[in-house]
């Protein structure tokens, strides 16, 4: 095990309770509390478990995104991250174009493993492991919950609809995490202070050569439908008479 | 003309019922012909049920040894091939598909939709975000595949009554080697099924122990019920992780839906949002559950789940 990378989103935190502007052009996002999705954090946690566990290995964490995006990326060094590189741009950027991204990134780097969470929790899409392993020709263990690394190969227990599902991989592999693989550590704050002195790349899509251009247009964001509100009763009897009459239980 | 191509989930014996409402999705696709896929060793039952689904036009059998189980890096060069004859690629939103679409779509260089729940028009579409705290409408571009993953709850299944034509097909793709399936631990088969079950009975972090998360398998088992849970209460080690109910566990629609010592965080309520009728039991009166329950009760569950299980007829 020579290398991990690890990519990290800047997303709004899971606290915060995302609200659509009224005009419908998208949700506020002014002075909203941004934070590194977590499940990316559950991802470089595992970097790091491996890299302790082999007793060395560089952990590489890297995002796409705006320049305020070094700051989830200081987090990352901050958590025991040995280097980060950010692919700066403005423009929104959609799963497959962030796979373009970390594939340029990866054919530079050559890790033994990728590391992704399996969704980012603000478009919820669930999409951009799995592209960068097609593009890479590479394996892909998504939603894992247990890895395993057996030489050059690693054994992923995977979280699925019916229960467990254990696959083998070759390395180099693209592995997205579920919310049960670990707990990520916290962050000190020595540890903060050491990880300014971290480097921390800054490369243009443009010198990457990939072209992150958008194939899905946003038209419009409306808020959820509301549901109704409801009614309370005092005891289980009142409870069941109430579902009996509306035929939901007998 | 739209040419649809769903690929059909099922575990050799039985057609998963997401495929049934991915039917229903596509239909909504004006002008479309839908196609089914399915990829197995030996797809013959399932071929037969998919193509009694209403509204399909033909049925596609890619039987070969190393579609046993259903591998993404194996299915998706092989999804790849045939969306050369179809301009979208569904499948449905369970950990199939999202294990599976994204990587068709990145091989075909085209966008997906992820938890498509309404159809517009042929490129334009609707689905949540954060959490399902906003939902967008997504135009694609008409040049372009789009490929969708279909949120299984937002549709009804199709009915049955089609006679579908069934054929089978040989790919010529070179499959990779790189990926190895090994084992899977799933739970009993004796219980219903989470996803398509008309009542649910889900438990949160309140039941405090696995043995008293059976008290809700009683009451479960006693209306015809489904069992799920929390994030918390997965976590814990009381229920098992296919039970869990959310914006990373199942999204659910059932007729009832009842939360038993859940506080209902967004994430979790998110699961939960299609449900006919949401029931909340808790001993907190401020829990935001009862922001969304159609029916609450202010309560200890210790003392009023075996009550409840008394009450019900069986
Ligand atoms: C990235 C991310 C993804 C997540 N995904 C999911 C997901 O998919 N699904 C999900 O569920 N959560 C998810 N969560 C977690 C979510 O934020 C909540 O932490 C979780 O849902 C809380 O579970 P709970 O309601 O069981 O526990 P708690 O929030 O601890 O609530 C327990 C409730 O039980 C009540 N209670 C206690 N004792 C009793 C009693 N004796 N009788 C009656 N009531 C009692 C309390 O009043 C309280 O309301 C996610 C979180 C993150 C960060």
């Amino acid at each position: 095990m020579q290398k991990i990378m690890v990519c990290v989103k800047r997303v709004v935190d899971y606290n915060v309770r995302v609200r659509v502007k009224p005009d419908g052009s998208g949700v506020m996002l002014d002075g909203v509390k941004m934070s590194v999705n977590p499940f990316d954090e559950i991802a470089l946690e595992e970097a790091l478990r491996i890299k302790e566990r082999a007793g060395g290995a560089e952990v590489v964490a890297v995002s796409v995104g705006v320049a305020d995006t070094q700051q989830q990326l200081r987090t990352a060094l901050a958590m025991g991250a040995d280097r980060a590189i950010l692919v700066q741009t403005d423009a929104p950027v959609e799963p497959l174009a962030a796979a373009r991204a970390f594939l340029a990134l990866a054919r530079k780097e050559n890790p033994d493993i990728v590391f992704l969470g399996k969704q980012a929790i603000d478009d919820d899409a669930n999409q951009t492991g799995q592209m960068l392993a097609a593009l890479w020709d590479r394996p892909q263990a998504t939603y894992a919950s247990k890895v395993e690394i057996l030489g050059n190969k690693a054994a992923v227990t995977r979280e699925v609809d019916t229960g467990l599902e254990t696959i083998e991989v070759d390395l180099p592999a693209v592995i997205t995490v579920d919310l049960r693989l670990n707990e990520p550590r916290y962050v000190k704050l020595p540890d903060i202070m050491k990880a300014k002195k971290k480097p921390l790349d800054t490369v243009t899509p443009e010198a990457l050569g990939i072209d992150l251009g958008q194939m899905l247009k946003v038209v419009k964001t409306d808020p959820p439908a509301q549901r109704q509100k409801g009614i309370m009763v005092k005891d289980v009897a009142e409870l069941v008479d109430v579902l009996k009459k509306k035929g939901l239980i007998r | 003309m739209n040419k649809i191509l769903i690929v059909g989930e099922h575990d050799g014996a039985h057609l998963n019922p997401a495929v049934a409402k991915c039917v229903t999705c596509a239909r909504g696709i004006p002008g479309g012909e839908i196609t089914i896929a399915l990829f197995g060793a030996d797809t013959a039952a399932v071929a037969a049920q998919a193509a009694q689904l209403g509204g399909v036009h033909s049925v596609l059998r890619i039987d070969r040894a190393e579609n046993a189980h259903p591998l993404a890096a194996i299915l998706a060069p092989q999804v790849a091939a045939l969306a050369a004859e179809h301009t979208h690629v569904f499948g449905p939103s369970t950990s199939f598909g999202k294990d599976l679409m994204p990587r068709v779509a990145a091989l075909l260089g085209a966008p997906q939709v992820s938890d498509l729940m309404a159809v517009e028009s042929a490129h334009r579409f609707r689905r949540p975000i954060y959490a399902g705290n906003a939902i967008i409408t997504v135009e694609a571009d008409p040049a372009r595949k789009l490929v969708a993953t279909v949120r299984v709850a937002s549709f009804e299944a199709a009915g049955v009554g089609g006679s579908a034509a069934v054929a089978s097909r040989s790919l010529d793709v070179a499959l990779p080697s790189h990926t190895r399936y090994v084992g899977a631990k799933t739970a009993g088969t004796d219980r219903l099924d989470l996803q398509t079950a008309a009542r649910v009975v889900s438990g949160g972090r309140a039941l405090g122990s696995a043995e008293n998360f059976q008290m809700l398998f009683r009451l479960a088992d006693k209306i015809g019920a489904a069992v799920g849970a929390s994030r918390a209460a997965v976590d814990a080690g009381y229920a098992a992780n296919e039970m869990q109910v959310g914006q990373t566990g199942k999204i659910i629609a059932p007729e009832i839906y009842i939360a038993i010592g859940i506080s209902g965080a967004i994430q979790h309520l998110t699961g939960i949002k299609d449900a006919k009728t949401i029931v909340a039991i808790n001993k907190d009166g401020e829990a935001p559950i009862f922001e969304v329950a159609d029916v609450g009760l202010v309560a200890d569950l210790f003392q009023v789940v075996p009550e409840f299980e008394r009450l019900v007829s069986a």
